[in-house]
């Protein structure tokens, strides 16, 4: 033992404290680690905090201190009469917050919008939490149900028919263009050059026409006997419920199976005649509001809501077009794709304002906003269309080989193996599309719809208004409004995002 | 005996089908029939409608009206033009000011873009935080918005020519536009520009010399005094011995306005302004998601092979992340000509507005005018992605190699 400790050695004594290491966390050790930590740094943060004093300061100052908080009109806000160096003008906004919001929708009518906005809430919270069963009901409900009663509680108005006349008069429409096409060439035959080859085939297609007009009679004829009816709307949806019933549980599989399916649409049936009656729609509806009364926040949430429902299916087709291997539906879907992808917004507004009207029949008049709609959505489809793409192609090969092995076609393989998967991936981008998409219903003011951007423009030349700070404060109103908007869809798709790659963190 | 493999059956049949029909083969084929069927009665019925429509309105269809005269002003023009002048005159008017002010925005975006992408990259926490805060706010709000908010707030708000703010005295700026001094031609001129092409010449040629050196040889030379001296010094010298090349005009404030100089129409700063604010933000994020992607070993490799700071980043870093970050750039440099079409919104003369706007509403030719000027907007689009494929094939060769 003794040698032991005479050889060793062993610290008799404590080593003093060292001191405790500098502070790397917390607000010191922060602005000890990455704000002055060298001369540099210390210049660069001088040069961000003269940036934020320039910026956040008169910004702060604009909106709360120095602003007008009440008043009557342009008198409140001058620097005269108010004293000091006047900074937003808040009574301009709270008079013109109707026409910001509603447009010039009439005032007895408001609740219409209002509602109409509480549906739309009701239904997307659910569907944005992900946490919450029933999405495919909920889905459907928001991308189906709700344009359809969002319109006619915006628009207002009735229904002559349903389903059944609809498709009778669709297909007589149809058969007549079909017929006209052939008497076209029938009197192009008269004079041409190559006059029996016209006539062989205008003869042939005005046959085919007849041929298909005898094939719709029955139905025509049913459309015709059930409008003399007394109650013509409810006739025709209990003929329509009748066949689309009968269709479903067929399809679904008979007495075997079809059970599911057969209940599915009778209750899909009953809630459409509930809304129906509730909304008397088979009694004139509510009463109709011109979309030349809509304006303000109104149309720029109609407008995103519509394109982002319609934009949508368009960009699934497109992308499955795009991917599909029959000559023709490739190019097509190509072609279409990188037409609208490569023409600014602007002028397929312009497109749809100006050319829209003239390719259209002449006694068939749009109206501006839906014109305005239908540009938006096929701009947008061929947008969304790359989006989905990119989600298809992430798709691993193996995975439509193992439906195909299963003996799925390749219509269930898509809808029930791919797309939901690819969807799925590509969730963050769809919703950055739809922020721009937001962002674009802007545009809409430059074809003379009163978008809110619109409404604001129109309201700075209000006189009873107008004194040096109507313009910003305008801007900022409207601007905190969209950033609103933007952002929260913005840490929305953050949101999915890292939900989605939960699988790789680690 | 040798067995040696056998020659596959030539399937003639299986290949016209599939290239037919493609998968679904002759289901395919008849898919496209009917789909060709209902493409072309859509295509008829526009066609027909069309041309009742234009009857109806007494509109002749065709590119005839391009030769009229347009019968009215354009308040920027970079060639000369009247109120005389055609149609025609007034497309190529509008292309240009497109143009113009689509290069001006491009330079002032990837500028201050990088600026941007440099503050959020950057050690210091409040540098980052202002980037990341500039980036947000500006993303999030819509371009037309930022437009109208430079042209009706901010513009609208300066002082009128007589109280204009002035830079340095030799520019102004006031609510009708910014007054710059404007470069006059002088004798020494012609000698300039052709040095300074020779220096240009010389210094590429050089460069050509010393990679070819470096690569073949593997010897280093050192050519950046020579190139130096090219690029500066034979413009200066030619400067000194056949005077100065350019004299600037003074702007001078006379009566209301101001006489001299040459005057930036508002409206084209208001749209600079905004394309180029509002690109950048696009643009920063780009740029730092191209340097990040760089993996931090490749510096670390760099620095161990005994290369300096800044040679590895010039030689490694910066290659690769241009790899990342050049398409994407392009596709907003596409961006922002696209969205130069928002001009229409506060009247600056671009295609739209000129051509799409007034011209229309003058004439009624609404299938003509569109469609030129989607085309024309097309034709760039089409270009740029043309070029940005073979830029996209050379680096996948490079890689492959």
């Amino acid at each position: 033992m003794t040698d032991i400790t005479s050889s060793s050695f062993v610290r008799q004594d404590l080593l003093a404290e060292r001191p405790a290491p500098v502070k790397t966390t917390g607000f010191i050790g922060l602005m000890r680690t990455r704000l002055f930590n060298s001369p540099t740094n210390i210049l660069l943060t001088i040069l961000g905090a003269l940036l934020l004093w320039f910026t956040i300061v008169p910004s702060v100052k604009f909106l709360m201190v120095d602003a007008v908080w009440s008043g009557q009109d342009r008198t409140a806000c001058l620097t005269e009469n108010a004293g000091f160096a006047v900074g937003a003008c808040w009574p301009y906004i709270q008079a013109k917050l109707p026409q910001l919001i509603y447009g010039f929708y009439p005032e007895a009518e408001r609740w219409r919008v209002n509602l109409t906005f509480l549906l739309a809430v009701v239904l997307l919270l659910p569907l944005l939490t992900p946490r919450l069963p029933a999405k495919g009901l909920n889905a459907s409900l928001f991308f189906v149900a709700f344009p359809v009663v969002a319109f006619f509680l915006l628009h207002g108005g009735g229904i002559k028919g349903f389903g059944l006349s609809w498709i009778a008069g669709l297909l007589q429409l149809f058969d007549e263009s079909i017929i006209g096409a052939g008497q076209a060439l029938l009197n192009l035959s008269k004079t041409s050059a190559v006059a029996p080859l016209l006539w062989v085939v205008g003869s042939l297609i005005v046959l085919v026409g007849t041929a298909i007009s005898w094939l719709i009679f029955p139905l025509t004829w049913l459309r015709d006997y059930v409008q003399t009816m007394g109650q013509p709307v409810w006739a025709d949806f209990a003929i329509t419920a009748a066949i689309v019933c009968l269709i479903a549980f067929v399809l679904g599989g008979g007495a075997r199976t079809g059970g599911r399916a057969l209940a599915a649409s009778i209750a899909t049936f009953i809630a459409v005649a509930i809304v129906i009656e509730l909304m008397g729609l088979d009694r004139g509806g509510l009463p109709v509001v011109t979309t030349n009364l809509w304006g303000g926040l109104l149309v720029t949430l109609v407008v995103s809501v519509t394109g982002i429902v319609t934009s949508l299916p368009i960009g699934i087709a497109l992308a499955l077009g795009r991917r599909s291997t029959i000559p023709l539906i490739r190019i097509f879907s190509i072609a279409f794709i990188e037409f609208w992808r490569g023409v600014p917004l602007i002028t397929v507004l312009f497109f749809a304002t100006y050319m829209l009207p003239l390719f259209l029949p002449g006694n068939f008049t749009v109206d501006g906003l839906v014109r305005a709609l239908i540009g938006i959505a096929l701009f947008t489809g061929a947008y969304q269309a790359e989006n989905v793409r990119g989600g298809l192609a992430a798709i691993p090969r193996g995975q439509g080989e193992a439906a195909a092995a299963l003996g799925l076609s390749w219509w269930k393989t898509t809808s029930l193996i791919v797309l939901p998967q690819a969807l799925r991936h590509v969730i963050p981008n769809l919703v950055n599309s739809f922020i721009s998409l937001f962002k674009d219903t802007s545009l809409v003011s430059i074809v003379a719809l009163f978008d809110l951007l619109g409404s604001l423009r129109a309201s700075f030349s209000d006189p009873k208004w107008s004194t040096p700070s109507t313009a910003f404060t305008g801007f900022a109103f409207a601007g905190i409004i969209y950033f609103i908007f933007c952002f929260g869809m913005s840490r929305y798709s953050l949101f999915v995002e890292h939900r989605l790659n939960a699988h790789r963190r680690n | 005996m040798s067995t040696g493999a056998r020659k596959p059956p030539p399937q003639i049949a299986l290949k016209i089908r599939r290239i037919l029909g493609g998968k679904a083969g002759w289901n395919g084929v008849a898919v496209q029939f009917a789909f060709a069927a209902v493409l072309g009665w859509i295509g008829y019925e526009i066609v027909s409608n069309a041309r009742a429509n234009l009857e109806n309105q007494h509109i002749a269809a065709g590119f005839g009206f391009l030769r009229n005269n347009a019968g009215f002003d354009v308040n920027q023009t970079l060639i000369p033009y009247t109120g005389s002048d055609t149609f025609l005159r007034v497309f190529v008017v509008g292309l240009l000011n497109t143009l113009v002010v689509s290069v001006v925005g491009i330079v002032f975006a990837t500028v201050i873009g990088f600026i941007v992408a440099l503050c959020r990259l950057s050690p210091n926490w409040l540098l980052s935080r202002v980037g990341e805060i500039y980036v947000e706010v500006i993303r999030n709000l819509p371009l037309l918005f930022q437009i109208l908010f430079w042209y009706l707030a901010v513009l609208a708000a300066l002082p009128n020519p007589r109280q204009s703010i002035s830079l340095l005295g030799i520019t102004f700026i006031s609510n009708r536009g910014l007054v710059i001094p404007r470069p006059v031609g002088e004798s020494g001129l012609e000698p300039f520009l052709a040095m300074l092409a020779l220096g240009i010449v010389g210094s590429l040629a050089l460069r050509f010399y010393a990679r070819r050196a470096l690569f073949r040889q593997g010897r280093m030379v050192r050519i950046w005094p020579y190139v130096l001296g090219l690029l500066f010094g034979l413009p200066l010298v030619t400067m000194l011995v056949s005077g100065l090349p350019l004299s600037f005009e003074m702007p001078q404030l006379k009566g209301f306005n101001f006489a001299g100089g040459s005057r930036i129409i508002p409206e084209f700063v208001a749209l600079t302004v905004a394309l180029s604010t509002y690109t950048a933000a696009f643009i920063a994020e780009i740029v730092r998601a191209g340097i990040l992607s760089v993996h931090k070993g490749q510096m670390e490799a760099g620095s161990s092979l005994g290369l300096s700071r800044g040679a590895t980043l010039r030689l490694i870093v910066v290659p690769q992340a241009m790899r990342v970050i050049v398409p994407p750039l392009t596709n907003q440099y596409l961006n922002l000509t696209k969205n130069s079409s928002l001009a229409v919104a506060i009247g600056y003369p671009d295609l739209v507005s000129v051509f799409a706007g007034t011209s229309l509403s003058q004439t009624g030719q609404a299938i003509e005018i569109i469609a030129m000027t989607m085309g024309i907007y097309l034709l760039i689009s089409l270009l740029t992605s043309a070029v940005m494929s073979v830029y996209g094939w050379r680096v996948s060769r490079s890689l492959g190699a």
